[in-house]
């Protein structure tokens, strides 16, 4: 609140009311939007339309709907900016134009997100509104059949096996890569990081490819629901391993010296100061990589391959994902199949919404109890 | 070069006194090739409270964390001498790190308690970090013996499970000192313990000093002479000249270094002329 100090008295005397309160002393509006400018960005936005409207329809042989929007746009900057320009000063306009320019950007991004959430469990509607979507495999069930019979429990089961076996993998391994490279540290934690870096760049189909050539044809593993989660595993890997190490390095090196001063050795440091210290963060860097590794498609597709039966067996036998059964049935010709694909993909979308919010519940800081 | 103040030696003798002899004999510092400690030579007894002052950049906290060895976890840190505890060698073959460190406990200049460990948790966790077994009821005296200690029981002993982090700049630094307290360490080096407190929790760490003196051994490195003079009774001026390692230009009893200096360079620092 600013207050004004040293108000002359004579205004009261003048008036014969205090201009405030009681004490005469009132907030300064800082940050006002009154009536005028509500009704500026208003009039322009009224005024661009009917001026684009005549351009597009009356003066110009022009159409489409995206030229409209974003000539309107346009007009509508150029609108604004002059009205704003009649009652304020040049800073009030640059303000107020980019103002408006981000809040369309983010308007565009918030948009496309929404839109795309909102398409993909609008068109799997039909599909998972029946309880069976989520009890009954596909098994001997034909691609046109009705929305009462048929699921994805086999997809649901092999998404959550492959993750799992995933996770167990990758996660040791990243954190233990990114505490070497950011506790251990010396000249050759330059090089795995290099390393890691350029795998996080890896296209997923060559983690797909590598364990197809290693696993399944080298050691003859088969194509197994295990060959897909370690190739899934390969391309959390580098993203855990990148996203945990930066969480670390912002752990203050004050706490390991108070570690070290104590007479810990830097294992107990790491593991019983910096790693707890920068758990949430930990957290997140898992997050990201489930987020990554959940959503893997091709080389899931080259190493196990779609079933439509449930197998919870990943060292046997083909293994379906979410995002497999979800790619097979959008490419399909049967409108039901279709529809099932984007409830699989709605399905996903909850999937991961629930892993992100179970994460950071088990990472929250537990309140310091004494034990 | 170091005289033992007669005066606290006497005192001393009326009191119970614990804590361990050190001694640093002719200790030499690099960083890389940057020489900034030359021949630092410094006895430290148990019930003396020994004060490092001088400028800033002048070699004296860097000679403080090589009583620990705690300069040695710097990449490219390098010491020559010995430092002597108890008559032992610490950098010598047969000395562990890790063992030293117990011995030789250390405060810092920026309150740093462990942020997801409760208060309790805190001042126990050198015993956790040093693998050290105690039962709950042995922890429970042991938490408690060092809050006092540290003269942050009675503040604290309602909320032993609040997070560390919670409580002020002043009390976090007492916590510092109780969790040091815990693993009863010989020697207590406090690098600037009260350059980021107020002057209330500064005059409460100093109280505390004063208490622990005859319990552990301490030295502190501060920029505030006043308190020097106040909490310290001997005192070790160092110096570095342009360009040059620093080095020790005089110490020896508090009072003298304060009232009567030797050197020109001490009378012009201790009386604010320079620094």
């Amino acid at each position: 609140m600013t207050v004004l100090a040293e108000r002359p008295p004579a205004i009261e005397a003048i008036t014969g009311v205090a201009p405030g309160g009681p004490d005469g002393d009132r907030p300064r509006p800082l940050r006002r939007r009154d009536l005028d400018d509500n009704l500026s960005l208003a009039g322009a936005a009224l005024g661009s339309l009917a001026f684009t409207w005549l351009l597009y329809y009356q003066f110009l042989p022009l159409s489409g709907v995206v030229g409209f929007v974003l000539a309107w746009y346009a007009a509508f900057l150029a609108f604004y900016a002059a009205v704003t320009w009649q009652s304020h000063p040049w800073t009030v306009v640059k303000d107020r134009l980019m103002g408006t320019v981000v809040t369309a950007g983010a308007v565009v991004v918030g948009g496309g997100l929404v839109w795309t959430i909102v398409t993909t469990f609008w068109n799997g509607f039909d599909a998972f509104t029946h309880p069976n979507f989520f009890t009954t495999s596909m098994a001997g069930v034909r691609t046109n059949a009705a929305f009462t019979q048929g699921g994805i429990l086999h997809a649901l089961v092999g998404s959550g096996i492959e993750i799992g076996i995933a996770v167990a993998i990758a996660l040791p391994l990243g954190l233990g890569t990114a505490v070497y490279m950011s506790e251990v540290g010396g000249r050759f934690a330059v090089v795995v990081r290099t390393v890691v870096e350029a795998m996080t760049a890896l296209p997923d189909l060559v983690a797909g490819l590598f364990i197809y050539t290693t696993l399944v044809v080298g050691l003859r593993l088969g194509r197994t629901g295990l060959a897909a989660a370690l190739a899934i595993a390969i391309t959390m890997l580098p993203i855990i391993a990148r996203s945990a190490e930066v969480v670390l390095r912002v752990v203050p090196g004050g706490l390991r010296e108070a570690g070290s001063a104590l007479g810990a050795s830097q294992w107990q440091t790491v593991w019983r100061v910096v790693l707890p210290t920068a758990r949430p963060g930990l957290a997140t860097a898992l997050i990201l990589g489930i987020a990554r590794g959940i959503g893997e498609t091709a080389p899931v597709l080259i190493v196990s391959g779609l079933s439509t039966f449930t197998n919870a067996d990943p060292v046997h036998n083909p293994m379906a994902s979410l995002p497999l059964f979800a790619y097979f049935a959008v490419r399909s010709p049967e409108k039901a199949y279709i529809t099932r694909g984007y409830a699989a993909a709605s399905v996903l979308l909850a999937v991961v919404l629930v892993l992100f919010v179970v994460v950071r519940l088990l990472a929250r800081q537990r309140k310091a109890t004494s034990r | 070069m170091t005289t033992i103040a007669p005066p606290a030696q006497r005192e001393s003798a009326a009191h119970d006194v614990r804590g361990a002899h050190l001694d640093a004999v002719d200790v030499s510092a690099w960083f890389g090739t940057k020489k900034v400690l030359e021949r630092v030579s410094l006895s430290m007894d148990p019930g003396v409270v020994t004060a490092l002052i001088g400028p800033s950049g002048c070699g004296k906290s860097t000679f403080l964390r090589i009583l620990n060895r705690m300069h040695e976890s710097v990449p490219g840190a390098q010491l020559a001498g010995e430092v002597r505890l108890d008559g032992t060698d610490i950098y010598g073959p047969g000395s562990r790190l890790i063992d030293t460190r117990k011995q030789v406990g250390m405060v810092f200049q920026k309150p740093n308690p462990f942020p997801t460990m409760s208060i309790a948790d805190n001042v126990a966790a050198g015993l956790r970090l040093t693998g050290t077994k105690v039962d709950r009821r042995a922890r429970a005296e042991i938490v408690e013996r060092c809050l006092s200690r540290a003269g942050l029981w009675s503040e604290v002993k309602d909320r032993l499970g609040d997070a560390g982090g919670a409580l002020s700049g002043g009390q976090q630094q007492r916590l510092c000192i109780a969790r040091a307290l815990a693993v009863e360490p010989s020697v207590l080096l406090m690098d600037e313990p009260c350059s980021a407190l107020d002057p209330s929790s500064t005059r409460r760490i100093e109280e505390t000093i004063a208490e622990l003196r005859y319990d552990v051994t301490i030295i502190i490195v501060t920029h505030n002479m006043q308190q020097a003079a106040r909490v310290s009774q001997q005192c070790a001026f160092f110096l570095a000249e342009q360009g040059q390692p620093g080095g020790i230009v005089e110490s020896g009893e508090t009072d003298r270094i304060f009232g009567d200096p030797r050197d020109r360079r001490t009378a012009d620092y201790v009386n604010g002329r320079f620094g």
